[in-house]
């Protein structure tokens, strides 16, 4: 067995993974937002040239040849790529169902339109808040006018919406008109994602984790708007790991049905994974994706059960959730093949219930004008943009 | 009632198709997918909104070489359309 795992090939015990279903293009880490909650990694300002035109088709044919099937175009924010519409044309034809996930900013008219011509199935906008205010504080831009527009334009080109709002201490006491806006807007599907800490939430992550108290009521909030809505707005919350004490089952363990094609060519088995130390991951400018996903060391690294330490190892949660979050466990205890601290059988999940436990003590809502104050012993809301990425990645 | 004449079709911001690495059916939407058993297959894939159903049903005892499948369809098209997977037009 450590054999066959220093040259990437899964031991007998672990069967031939099926195809990657889903797919996730991220054409650009450009974005015009400075969301305080973004995932993508804080180096992306390091991370070297964009794949071409020619060169995402070939990895669209080539997954798609394998069997992906539910395609993610995002980003960043997609619409900084001019291409977009080729992209979203090839896929179509090559029968991907296509998520175009956005920010909305750049969606004019014409380009919709031609989106909509290109096959593009489906668009789901993200937004801040509900209110202009903290939209715009919390993207750093003057957006929220601009997002209602193009809400209103994905309705006209009679495409199903989803409304994607990530949820934090500084927002999710709002979740009631943020319903309400959603409610208006003829949202088809809420999804009410609390904030997952990788990468730039990672760096905030005092400011932004909820109390409990907050995350009960923003749930019977929620649960009231289900009651009275049923099927014609679905709502899906997210709740926050951190308040959970067994893991997700992360991308349904890596390497599973999941893969992530990242700006720069970098195949990843989840789009938090080039984080992850010594994973080695293979480039579709070099390889092929077949050969990356059935081959290559990086997506088997984390497949079946052999790199499993205790006490994941004999537990009977481990079909069920896979050990977790490789990420947070390496993000959290320094090593990506503990169990995550999340689940409460870790022995690092003190790590998670005293970030719980410092929340719970800075859980009156700022006022405005503290929002990102530095407060004593505690730095300041860091927005993404190229001007902090390096200096923050260096730290 | 219009019942009887009604036509269901794949419903709105669903999208129907075959996969062969799959081999299966699937249904598709906004991020998500549900894979088809074979007979939910064979009677969504009928649904193309320009047949009744009981001309599906008519339709599905002749390929499959089988009668009294009435109840079956019409149990599935209605949890279908609960989940509107399938619409009537």
């Amino acid at each position: 067995m450590a054999v066959a795992d220093s040259v990437g090939v899964p031991s007998d015990a672990t069967p031939r993974p099926g195809p990657p279903l889903w797919l996730l293009l991220e054409l650009t880490y450009r974005c015009p937002l400075h969301c305080v909650f973004c995932y993508n990694p804080t180096d992306f300002a390091n991370v070297g040239r964009e794949l071409d035109t020619d060169q995402w088709v070939r990895v669209l044919r080539e997954a798609r040849a394998l069997g992906a099937v539910q395609l993610g175009l995002s980003g960043g924010e997609p619409l900084a790529r001019d291409d977009l519409e080729i992209i979203a044309g090839e896929a179509h034809a090559l029968g991907y169902y296509t998520n175009l996930i956005t920010s909305g900013i750049g969606l004019t008219e014409a380009r919709i339109a031609a989106l909509k011509s290109a096959g593009v199935d489906h668009i789901q906008l993200s937004f801040q808040d509900s209110t202009r205010e903290m939209n715009d504080f919390l993207s750093s831009t003057r957006t929220f006018e601009l997002k209602a527009k193009v809400a209103a334009l994905i309705k006209q080109h009679d495409y199903p919406m989803v409304l994607n709002v990530v949820l934090h201490r500084l927002n999710i006491d709002h979740v009631g008109d943020i319903l309400a806006m959603a409610e208006r807007m003829g949202a088809e599907y809420v999804e009410l994602a609390n904030t997952q800490y990788y990468g730039w939430a990672s760096l905030n992550r005092a400011h932004l984790l909820p109390s409990r108290a907050q995350l009960q009521r923003a749930e019977q909030v929620t649960q009231e708007f289900r009651a009275r809505l049923g099927e014609r707005m679905r709502i899906f919350f997210v709740v926050p790991d951190y308040f959970e004490t067994r893991p997700k089952p992360c991308m349904n363990g890596l390497g599973s049905v999941f893969l992530t094609v990242a700006p720069d060519g970098l195949a990843l088995p989840c789009h938090a994974a080039r984080m992850l130390p010594g994973l080695d991951l293979p480039n579709v400018r070099d390889v092929s994706v077949q050969s990356i996903w059935y081959d290559s060391r990086a997506f088997n690294r984390f497949r079946g059960e052999g790199w499993m330490k205790d006490p994941c190892r004999s537990c009977p949660q481990r079909t069920r959730d896979f050990g977790g979050c490789r990420c947070q466990a390496f993000l959290l205890t320094g090593d990506p093949d503990n169990a995550d601290p999340v689940c409460d059988l870790s022995p690092h999940h003190h790590l998670v219930t005293s970030a719980v436990a410092q929340a719970e003590r800075g859980s009156a809502e700022p006022g405005p004008a503290e929002r990102g104050a530095p407060t004593p012993g505690e730095r300041p809301l860091i927005f993404r943009d190229h001007r902090t990425s390096i200096p923050v990645s260096s730290r | 009632m219009t019942a009887i004449t009604r036509k269901p079709a794949i419903g709105h911001g669903f999208r129907l198709q075959w996969e062969p690495a799959q081999s299966a059916h699937v249904l598709l939407y906004p991020e998500g997918m549900v894979k088809l058993n074979g007979s939910a297959g064979a009677i969504m894939s009928r649904c193309d909104g320009s047949h009744t159903l009981e001309e599906i049903v008519a339709d599905l005892e002749k390929t499959f070489g089988v009668r009294g499948l009435s109840g079956d369809v019409s149990a599935f098209v209605s949890m279908a359309l609960e989940k509107n997977w399938l619409e009537m037009r």
